[in-house]
């Protein structure tokens, strides 16, 4: 099959690959007929997630057609699914508890050790991600093995298109659960740094949980234009400097509560930011944080911290101080998709979420290295690549 | 508002030379060291144990090197007893045991040894308490000086049960046993946590997971 493998910094091709074959009896094969380029794949394209082996298949954002089942898979072939990135059990303790992307049995064990002496912990697998977080080859391929079949695939009904419903997969789920994890209430102030898809979809989340209001800040026009399409206030931080403007347009309070929709590879020209990318650069594991450093600076006392963005080590000079003086709580996570699925699902049968107003390009898979640069390069026009297989 | 020196800031000339400073600083920095010190041997001796398993702090014991692990498994205390008690299961999550053979009270194991070599176990059951405890020991006939145990508890609010391992032995010499001693030692609890953790997908899941998409061999 063809699909697209990672060889190092800003190098990924189509290449041709074995297809996959069921291995565990819960196993279903997909035949992929849409994929998607994320935001975190960047993190990838850009080598600043530790654990990235040559030839890895990426690619975490997946639809198709069921084609082959394993003994134990409750999947019929021909079924049209969506498949959360996140893999899980759904017999452990953590999957009992609905925090699928805490899951204990879908990291391979021989990865785990690596995991556990980063993090304390290993963590549930992912596809087309981290050895980290398991090495599981991806989907931007013309086929796909899901193991746990049985706990993950959401099927599609008829009526629905593909772009409509590719999102569950992850970006989508991921905005919501940014939305839930700053704890909405009735009247409140919400801001949410970057502008990109999952941004984008916080913003709609957080819109209909009742928030008040919702600043969205970022720098590219064309993302900020796309926020205020979906009733967002914005701070374009090229030219206003954001904590003294989200001051004032919360008369005095901060926003109740705030959404790092960035994650570790913030940029601008902060002091912060570049000390931080000398030290990503030289490899040490360092995080770029300065979108999550502001965020803490400006939530309110006793305001709630929604972490959706990416981080994989250390973060410098984290404003711990901010955090106990004034009280905050911190939310963060992967997301646990399969908590969310079928409510989501309905909500786009029920027209309350656009889901298909951010994607800017669609492209055969063959030229899916192109649609990384441009996503990587030209932000504001290019913010989401769909790719056909 | 003008700023006003403070007394804290004044009279330097009675602070010394830097050259006294640095005496006065390296003895209360020796005596520090040597108070610490004899504090830390008198509080050890004071110290109670802690309730931690001997394994977590001590990896030596008489002559066996010692690792241990424990793991929770969601499945009930019988189950999980049943499955290990019967050894020829063992296999299926210790990747480097190739077969056992079941004999009475005996067991002799066939494990993967360095370029494709094997390493030949023969143990007998020492203790067995049902749904509770398993210990066992090398017979003399064994390439390997080795003791182990396995206990089964029932995990606190309901999470199933805490199967916790432990195994000392005493690596034999040559080549085989330099291998041995890397395997285990290298990273002592590695081995077993792998292992444990097998156990518990395989037990909670019915398989154990791998990121291959392809069948081995296949």
């Amino acid at each position: 099959m063809r699909a697209l493998t990672w060889h190092g910094k800003h190098d990924v091709r189509i290449e041709t690959v074995p297809d996959p074959e069921i291995v565990n009896p819960r196993d279903a094969i997909i035949e992929v007929t849409a994929t998607a380029i994320c935001g975190s794949d960047l993190h990838l394209y850009d080598a600043v997630i530790p654990g990235m082996q040559r030839g890895d298949i990426l690619g975490h954002e997946f639809m198709g057609r069921v084609v082959d089942t394993g003994a134990k898979s409750t999947l019929k072939k021909g079924q049209r699914v969506v498949v959360p990135f996140t893999i899980s059990c759904g017999k452990c303790f953590f999957c009992d508890k609905q925090l699928f992307s805490a899951c204990d049995n879908s990291n391979p064990v021989e990865k785990q050790d690596v995991t556990e002496a980063l993090y304390g912990h290993s963590v549930s697998g992912l596809f087309g991600y981290s050895h980290l977080t398991g090495g599981y080859p991806g989907g931007q391929a013309e086929y796909v093995r899901v193991p746990f079949s049985n706990v993950g695939p959401i099927v599609i009904p008829d009526g629905f298109e593909d772009e409509q419903v590719l999102f569950l997969s992850d970006i989508l789920p991921t905005g919501w659960m940014a939305a839930e994890n700053a704890e909405i209430e009735p009247g409140d102030t919400v801001a949410v740094w970057g502008c990109g898809p999952v941004g984008l979809f916080a913003i709609q989340s957080a819109l209909l949980m009742g928030a008040a209001r919702v600043i969205a800040i970022d720098e590219y026009p064309g993302r900020l234009a796309l926020a205020r399409k979906l009733g967002a206030d914005t701070i374009d931080f090229k030219q206003t400097p954001v904590l003294e403007a989200l001051m004032e347009m919360s008369g005095g309070f901060g926003p109740d509560a705030v959404i790092d929709a960035v994650g570790m590879e913030s940029h601008g020209f902060a002091p912060d930011t570049v000390m931080d990318n000398i030290k990503q650069t030289v490899g040490v594991g360092a995080d770029s944080g300065h979108a999550l450093r502001e965020a803490l600076m400006a939530v309110r006392k006793g305001g709630r911290v929604s972490i959706p963005g990416v981080y994989g080590g250390f973060l410098d000079k984290f404003p711990l101080g901010a955090l106990m003086e004034k009280g905050l709580q911190i939310k963060s996570g992967q997301t646990h998709v399969q908590r969310y699925l079928k409510d989501l699902l309905d909500r786009i049968r029920e027209g309350e979420l656009d889901t298909t107003f951010m994607i800017s390009h669609r492209l055969p898979l063959e030229e899916a290295a192109e649609g990384y640069h441009n996503f990587r390069y030209n932000q504001n026009d290019w913010t989401k690549v769909v790719l056909k297989p | 508002m003008a700023h006003r020196n403070t007394g804290y800031h004044e009279g330097d000339d009675t602070r010394g030379s830097p050259e006294m400073w640095r005496v006065v600083l390296f003895g209360a920095a020796a005596g520090g060291v040597y108070y610490l010190a004899r504090r830390t041997r008198q509080s050890r001796r004071q110290r109670p144990a802690d309730s931690a398993p001997q394994y977590v702090r001590q990896h030596r014991s008489g002559g066996y090197a010692v690792t241990g692990r424990t793991v929770t498994i969601a499945r009930p205390r019988n189950e999980v007893y049943a499955f290990w008690r019967d050894f020829t299961n063992l296999p299926a999550f210790m990747e480097n045991v190739r077969s056992v053979d079941v004999t009475g009270d005996l067991t002799r194991w066939v494990i993967a040894g360095p370029a494709g070599s094997e390493v030949t176990l023969e143990t007998r059951i020492v203790e067995d308490r049902e749904n509770d405890h398993i210990s066992w020991r090398s017979t003399s006939g064994s390439d390997i000086d080795t003791q182990g145990s396995v206990s089964f508890r029932d995990a606190p609010g309901g999470r199933g049960t805490e199967v916790e391992a432990q195994i000392a032995y005493v690596p034999p010499g040559g080549a085989v046993g330099r291998w041995i001693a890397k395997a285990f030692q290298k990273e002592p609890a590695m081995q077993g946590r792998r292992e444990l953790k097998r156990l518990k997908m395989l037990m909670e899941t019915g398989e154990i997971a791998t990121s291959s998409n392809r069948r081995p061999n296949a």
